[in-house]
């Protein structure tokens, strides 16, 4: 993607971010044992997490984990039961959404139904009382960040979900926020957008230098954007870290499971994750070996799927290379022996 | 397109409806008609002759007629007053009810108990209420606070349909924006629930314009539209009333037009705003 030469005013860096570069400043967002109770129930449970500027977080985790309350704490929309949060050095836990430094995406992207999309994105610089003329100049520099510019006079029910996506992302960051904050932003749409607005978002991101925070559901979403993953359950915390650091060594069985791509396997009194495309059938590859049967696979381009049961550690799954699978193809039923390497393994807490 | 036979049921229905609307609008037509009844004719067919006549008579104040001029502008007045009250009170009670609050339910449940109670005792009880602590009544306290008994409760229940649809995170995001709560109402609510708002301005126009239940006791001295028309009809009288049901409903479809156009002319204005930009 391009950007557009006459592009100014969002390149020049903020501030912040030159202090940042000087080494001045670590964090964008950092929270400190921070506590959410809704009544009896705790949906943030003492959370402490780092977020290092100008970083991609993805906060990952199934429904009702906490991660969406976290994020709207962040915001502002939520107030923290007890903790504290700081953005870029500064103690907001007591602001006012308005005066954090951060902007956040809505889910239904929130889009006024009123204003057209150049006056949705223009709609900070309003209540600031810009002249209109340079309101709308501003406004349509976003507009082609996201490359929304030719739909500018349209009205959000006009546009698709994905169109009206990249205009809520435009109004949110004409604000300058020095942290965005995104709920599911991916969710409502097809697979295929869903891809293409992936790339897009880490494309914006890095060029603008600031740091998202960007809550999913999606795995494969986290593991593809994250610099910092978050795995979350039950409000806490799981494991937090680089994305590729939390696939190869996840912490813990709830981690292992949820990210996906792993087999967690007890045996000889210990637990340990193994990778499914590490695994192997009959291939005698030494180490550690485990009988089971197969109850299915699945055809997936470059790799087929091959569902398996074993009486002790219940699903398992492993990743053959299609050319390998399809040279001796097992059928469902067979009984089979599954192997991997020792090296292979992640030794988990025992569940 | 293949066209499938009507069923049975579908021509019962059609002729239920027909009768429906006869039943609705036949009884207008003939007040529209006999408002133009000959200067000899009377209160019934047979037509005898068209004119003018009873709209002279009731503009000339002739036999009949009564205080009718007077009566509308009262009701004018107080239509205009108990409209405004009405959505100003609805649209902030509304907004208010988005979260709950204590005794919100009590609040509630005794709003919507005075649209219960027939209108003639809440009017009794007022009426009694004041003399009990001998206290005149007059139209712009106890006539107009008669008739939010009945206009309120209305625009409350509409205003909670309209905001139940509202999206809370439009809020959020013009919060998220920078928006203090001044400019969040303006720019962002108001605008988003404008249509219910003027719907229940409507509301509460019309209904003060045909009410006499609640307020006929409480209007002190002078009369509005409904009572003069129903002291009125029941004395002797002539196609002059016709002529006022005709000018009457004249005068709501303009209203009611009216209204229309000006929520058309929004829509219209953005559209536009839009044709002008993609051209």
């Amino acid at each position: 993607m391009r950007i557009d030469p006459g592009f100014n005013a969002l390149t020049a860096p903020l501030p912040e971010v030159e202090e940042a570069q000087a080494g001045i400043q670590k964090y964008d967002v950092e929270v400190v044992a921070v506590t959410k109770k809704f009544g009896d129930t705790t949906a943030v449970d003492n959370v402490s997490l780092r977020i290092p500027v100008a970083s991609y977080c993805c906060l990952l985790g199934p429904s009702g984990c906490g991660k969406t309350t976290m994020l709207r704490m962040l915001a502002g929309h939520e107030f923290v039961t007890d903790g504290d949060i700081l953005i870029r050095n500064k103690n907001v836990t007591n602001e006012s959404a308005l005066n954090r430094g951060t902007s956040m995406m809505f889910q239904s992207y929130a889009l006024f139904p009123h204003l057209s999309v150049i006056d949705n994105v223009a709609f900070s610089l309003k209540l600031k009382k810009v002249a209109k003329a340079e309101r709308h100049a501003r406004a349509m520099d976003y507009l082609k960040l996201v490359q929304m510019e030719t739909m500018a006079h349209r009205m959000p029910s006009q546009l698709s979900g994905g169109q009206q996506q990249r205009v809520a992302l435009a109004r949110s960051l004409i604000t300058r926020p020095r942290v965005l904050l995104l709920d599911e932003p991916l969710s409502a749409l097809d697979p295929f957008l869903r891809v293409l607005m992936r790339t897009e978002l880490k494309r914006i991101q890095r060029e603008l230098g600031i740091t998202f925070v960007h809550v999913t559901h999606s795995q494969e979403e986290a593991l593809a954007l994250s610099d910092v993953m978050v795995v979350m359950d039950h409000g806490q915390i799981q494991q937090a870290g680089p994305a590729r650091e939390v696939f190869e060594s996840p912490a813990n069985s709830f981690v292992a499971r949820f990210i996906g791509g792993h087999n967690v396997i007890s045996m000889e009194g210990r637990t340990v994750a193994v990778r499914a495309d590490r695994c192997r059938i009959a291939e005698g590859i030494g180490g550690r070996q485990l009988a089971a049967e197969v109850v299915g696979s699945e055809y997936q381009g470059p790799v087929v799927r091959l569902n398996l049961k074993c009486e002790a550690n219940g699903d398992l799954s492993a990743l053959i290379p299609d050319a390998r699978f399809f040279s001796d193809p097992p059928k469902v039923g067979d009984k089979v022996t599954m192997s991997w390497l020792a090296e292979d393994e992640a030794a988990l807490p025992a569940a | 397109m293949s066209r499938r036979r009507r069923s049975t049921s579908f021509y019962v229905l059609s002729f239920i409806f027909l009768l429906f609307v006869l039943f609705l609008y036949g009884p207008m037509f003939c007040v529209y008609l006999l408002s133009f009844q000959g200067p000899t004719g009377g209160m019934s067919f047979p037509m005898r002759g068209f004119s003018l006549t009873w709209y002279q008579t009731l503009f000339e104040g002739g036999r009949g007629v009564g205080d009718l001029g007077n009566a509308f502008w009262r009701s004018m007045r107080l239509c205009v007053i108990v409209a405004v009250l009405s959505s100003l009170i609805a649209v902030a009670a509304g907004l208010a009810y988005r979260r709950r609050f204590f005794g919100s339910n009590a609040v509630f449940y005794t709003a919507i108990m005075s649209m219960v109670v027939p209108g003639i005792f809440v009017g009794f009880g007022i009426a009694l209420a004041l003399s009990l602590f001998g206290i005149k009544s007059d139209w712009w306290y106890s006539g107009v606070g008669a008739q939010l008994t009945w206009s309120l409760p209305f625009g409350l229940l509409i205003m909670f349909i309209v905001l139940g649809r509202f999206n809370p995170a439009y809020e959020e995001a013009a919060t998220d924006l920078g928006a203090t709560p001044r400019q969040r109402f303006l720019y962002v609510i108001l605008p988003i629930i404008l249509p219910g708002v003027i719907g229940i301005t409507m509301a509460g126009f019309t209904s003060s314009y045909d009410e006499s239940a609640r307020s006929a006791l409480n209007m002190g001295t002078g009369n509005t539209m409904p009572m003069e028309l129903t002291a009125l009809l029941g004395a002797a009288t002539t196609p002059a009333m016709f002529a006022v049901g005709t000018l009457t409903t004249l005068f709501m479809f303009t209203l009611v037009i009216g209204t229309l156009l000006i929520i058309g002319r929004i829509a219209r204005r953005r559209q536009v705003r839009l044709n002008a930009a993609t051209a």
